[in-house]
């Protein structure tokens, strides 16, 4: 008698499928355009220097040890983040109106966002919109716990720019109330973000129609280089007091801290100026489920960004580590334009490498396109198109601009 | 400003206010949960000035100043992860291979001292996953159950660790007690757990300890087990095991898995055809906050771990996406032939365990054996002491003499040493006289 007769087998998660296809694949000259993580000019991965001097730091230090934390995190890290995040002269942060809550990682973070508003906000009742398109695994998040998810239209695939029209009639045409899931600044898959502007009119049709906002903040510092600029929409919302709902925060130090597997992050609730929910009741139902998830979260990453946010050198250093990155990024997107535009003539308009930032470009190849670079050339990117510009460098930039050429070439009845 | 223009404004700011707090209305219904039963003592326990306070309330190692320590083999294998780390690329969904293996090894294959075990191993039929660390593990399980299993129902020994009921309810199940152990006695009363566990729907989820019983310390005896798992096979129902404690009945963490390989030759015998182990590096190998854990779940063919593992990996995907490296790296690195750790590490949870047996006597012998029993005190096992006392006079024990404890009268022997050992049993001795 089987214990569990109805389990098939599923496919494996796209991304980390890739990877292990990636992996497989004994070509030497294969290139992994696929998961998000930084790569240097070796195609190497980066701790970066900031991290190794905190770490050396860390673990030579009297009192390193590996003690429970508390259920809501490491109190030094909790402040640091949130002052990154909200910036140090934030009107929530000298209003006393954040909780934060440590979490594993973005991810983490999402997760607990959907199970408190399951549980706080119009019992679960009220829609999730999230852009289209949006990071994979967004969906799943919400769907997993029973909430309803809808998309607002976002990239445009035939201009290769938002559609903010779309996008604003949908924040109108939403039932009032709804969450709608924002990406801060380096919109995945994308890479297009709005522009100042552009984010003012979508925070005031926002707030007209009380909806509440999340905003997922993975790239904070790694998409331009600086923080605050990175931060901008964010900080807009609550030093001008446009948004009168609360703001929940999901904040990931994998990308710009180089932590991905420590799982670092923090999940951050601005409490709107007349809500009588206190900040006591709401870290205590975070702790709530936090308890009976994980008991409290990892050590080890949120110390190493905490003596990095804490010691003003490091600090510095970090924010050296945040411009070596995105600038070598920002250099890849000009190289790779430069070779489709100007030496190989690809057809087709390119410019949106350029224009995009963050890790991804939203390349516009099909599927088709997509599969052919992985069989013919061994270059790897998501099925959608996203390209890592990450994994790009010196040594590879021109054999990806051949593929991507010739990919296009072949399928050339494909508009781009 | 006239008296009709001044109503108006100010029925206009009320009508305002009240749109703003009817907006609000649904977030302004956050009510406080209440403080955690086990990590708020330690919070209350920061807050005393009493210059003897005591803490016996969290499960977290201390030395005999009273210090936490860090393994002096973990401190070896973070050296070394110092210097050779060159990565913190994200691990796989489940963690990878390598960890899995050597937590299936050493954990089924038990240094080669279970057959039953190393022939699951070997015929692929069980399904390990890395966890945030016990907790994480539980819950995991948990969701799995409560998303493919046939029952909900989850039998859980009373009393058991604070959280396991909520772990399990928010997980969808519905924890229910088996009897356990009699308080009134201070031991086990078998007759009745035997009972109370034929009284429940066959196919029930039954949740046993695999050692040092959280938070009596009295564990099953061989013959005991052998009569749970016979009852297991009749009333088919799931055995979920929680291991958080290997290593710290005997010191020897090959020595505590008895029950496991006991369940190994009952699944290889085809008598039970699965069951799940919630494990935890957090209290053998002094990880704690880094929450390294491990769940496995044995299979009943190479191909259904194949279906198992990636719903396990679709389930934990949207919750955290993948699981904490540096605890899994010390992890691996002490059990890499290459370093050299392995037998330091076994020595170090030796002495650890060598020190909380000292103490458990040390406190035996300075307790007035006049006035009650303290014989269970030498019968239990593990990082605790449950000692009787009822909730009055542990909350005694806290206000009048600064000895933090949970209530139900469990203390955890990592906070006792020389020094304070004699001030505890004078403070228990006072508040047991009637």
């Amino acid at each position: 008698m089987s214990f569990f007769p109805t389990i098939k087998e599923l496919p494996p998660d796209p991304l980390f499928g890739l990877k292990a296809r990636y992996n497989a694949d004994s070509r030497s000259d294969k290139v992994d355009l696929g998961i998000g993580a930084y790569r240097d000019n070796n195609g190497k991965p980066w701790i970066l220097p900031a991290v190794k001097q905190a770490e050396i730091k860390l673990i030579t230090s009297d009192d390193y040890n590996h003690e429970y934390l508390s259920i809501s995190g490491f109190e030094p890290f909790l402040k640091e983040a949130a002052k990154i995040i909200l910036g140090t002269e934030s009107k929530a942060i000298k209003e006393n109106r954040v909780v934060s809550q440590q979490s594993l990682s973005g991810t983490g973070a999402l997760h607990v966002a959907g199970v408190f508003l399951k549980e706080f906000y119009y019992g679960g009742s009220k829609s999730i919109y999230l852009s289209s398109p949006t990071w994979a695994n967004h969906q799943q998040i919400f769907r997993n716990l029973g909430l309803n998810v809808e998309t607002y239209p976002y990239w445009n695939n035939d201009s290769k720019s938002l559609d903010l029209t779309g996008f604003l009639s949908s924040i109108k045409s939403a039932p009032e109330g709804s969450i709608f899931l924002l990406h801060a600044c380096a919109h995945n898959p994308t890479g297009l973000d709005p522009s100042s502007e552009q984010w003012k009119q979508i925070l005031y049709e926002l707030e007209a129609k009380n909806h509440l906002i999340i905003f997922d903040s993975a790239y904070q510092g790694f998409a331009s280089g600086d923080l605050e600029k990175d931060a901008f929409a964010i900080r807009y919302s609550i030093d001008q007091d446009i948004i009168k709902t609360p703001i929940i925060i999901c904040q990931s130090f994998a990308k710009n801290c180089g932590m991905y597997g420590e799982r670092v992050g923090a999940i951050h609730i601005i409490n709107p100026i007349n809500s009588t929910a206190t900040l006591g009741a709401i870290k205590s139902q975070f702790n709530k489920i936090i308890r009976s998830e994980i008991s409290n979260p990892p050590a080890y990453g949120s110390k190493i960004v905490s003596t990095i946010l804490n010691d003003p050198n490091l600090k510095q250093q970090w924010e050296k580590d945040l411009i070596t990155m995105s600038s070598r990024i920002n250099k890849m997107r000009i190289e790779l334009f430069n070779l489709l535009t100007h030496e190989l003539k690809t057809p087709g308009n390119w410019e949106h490498i350029k224009s995009q930032t963050g890790m991804f470009s939203f390349t516009g190849l099909s599927s088709e396109m997509v599969a052919r670079l992985e069989s013919v050339h061994a270059i790897y990117l998501v099925s959608s198109g996203r390209a890592s510009v990450a994994g790009l460098n010196d040594h590879n930039v021109k054999k990806v601009a051949n593929a991507f050429d010739e990919v296009v070439r072949f399928y050339a009845k494909s508009k781009l | 400003m006239t008296s009709s223009t001044s109503r108006s404004s100010t029925l206009l700011f009320k009508r305002q206010f009240s749109q703003l707090n009817n907006r609000l209305n649904k977030w302004n219904d956050i009510p406080l949960a209440p403080p955690d039963k086990i990590l708020g003592i330690s919070e209350a326990y920061v807050k005393d000035s009493n210059s003897n306070k005591i803490n016996l309330g969290v499960g977290a190692y201390r030395d005999n100043d009273g210090k936490p320590i860090i393994f002096p083999s973990v401190k070896q294998a973070e050296r070394i992860l110092l210097e050779l780390e060159v990565e913190k690329e994200y691990t796989g969904i489940t963690g990878n291979k390598n960890y899995q293996s050597v937590v299936k090894n050493f954990v089924f294959n038990n240094s080669d001292k279970d057959i039953n075990g190393k022939q699951l191993i070997e015929s692929g039929r069980i399904v390990t996953a890395q966890t945030i660390s016990g907790t994480g593990s539980l819950r995991v399980i948990a969701d799995f159950l409560n998303r493919f299993y046939t029952s909900k129902k989850i039998l859980v020994p009373k009393p058991t660790w604070a959280n396991h009921v909520a772990v399990f309810k928010d997980a969808g199940l519905d924890p229910e007690y088996y009897n356990y152990y009699d308080t009134t006695q201070n031991d086990l009363e078998f007759d009745s757990l035997k009972s109370s566990l034929l009284s429940q729907p066959d196919g029930s989820i039954v949740l046993l300890h695999a050692c040092c019983h959280n938070p009596t310390g009295m564990d099953l005896s061989s013959a005991q087990q052998d009569e749970v798992l016979d009852l297991i096979q009749q009333k088919n129902f799931y055995p979920l095991i929680d291991m958080a404690y290997q290593g710290f009945a005997s010191g020897d963490p090959y020595e505590d898995i008895a029950f496991i390989r006991k369940l190994n030759k009952a699944v290889v015998d085809g008598q039970i055809p699965s069951y799940a182990l919630c494990q935890s590096f957090a209290k053998n190998m002094g990880l704690y906050g880094e929450r390294t854990g491990s769940i496995s779940i044995i299979t009943e063919s190479a191909e259904k771990s194949v279906a198992i593992e990636s719903q396990l990996k679709k389930l934990i995907r949207p919750i955290y996406s993948s699981p904490p490296i540096h605890g899994s790296k010390i992890v691996e690195t002490i059990f890499n032939e290459k370093y050299n750790l392995l037998s330091s590490w076994l020595g170090d949870l030796n002495a650890v365990v060598g020190r909380l047996n000292t103490v458990r006597g040390e406190l035996y012998k300075n307790l007035d054996k006049s006035n009650y029993n303290w014989d269970h005190l030498l019968k239990q096992r593990g990082m605790f002491v449950f000692t009787g006392l009822t909730s009055e006079q542990v909350i005694k024990l806290r206000t009048d003499y600064s000895v933090y404890a949970t209530e139900d009268g469990r203390f955890s022997i990592s906070g006792i040493n020389d020094k304070n050992v004699q001030y505890l049993a004078d403070a228990i001795n006072k508040v047991i006289k009637k």
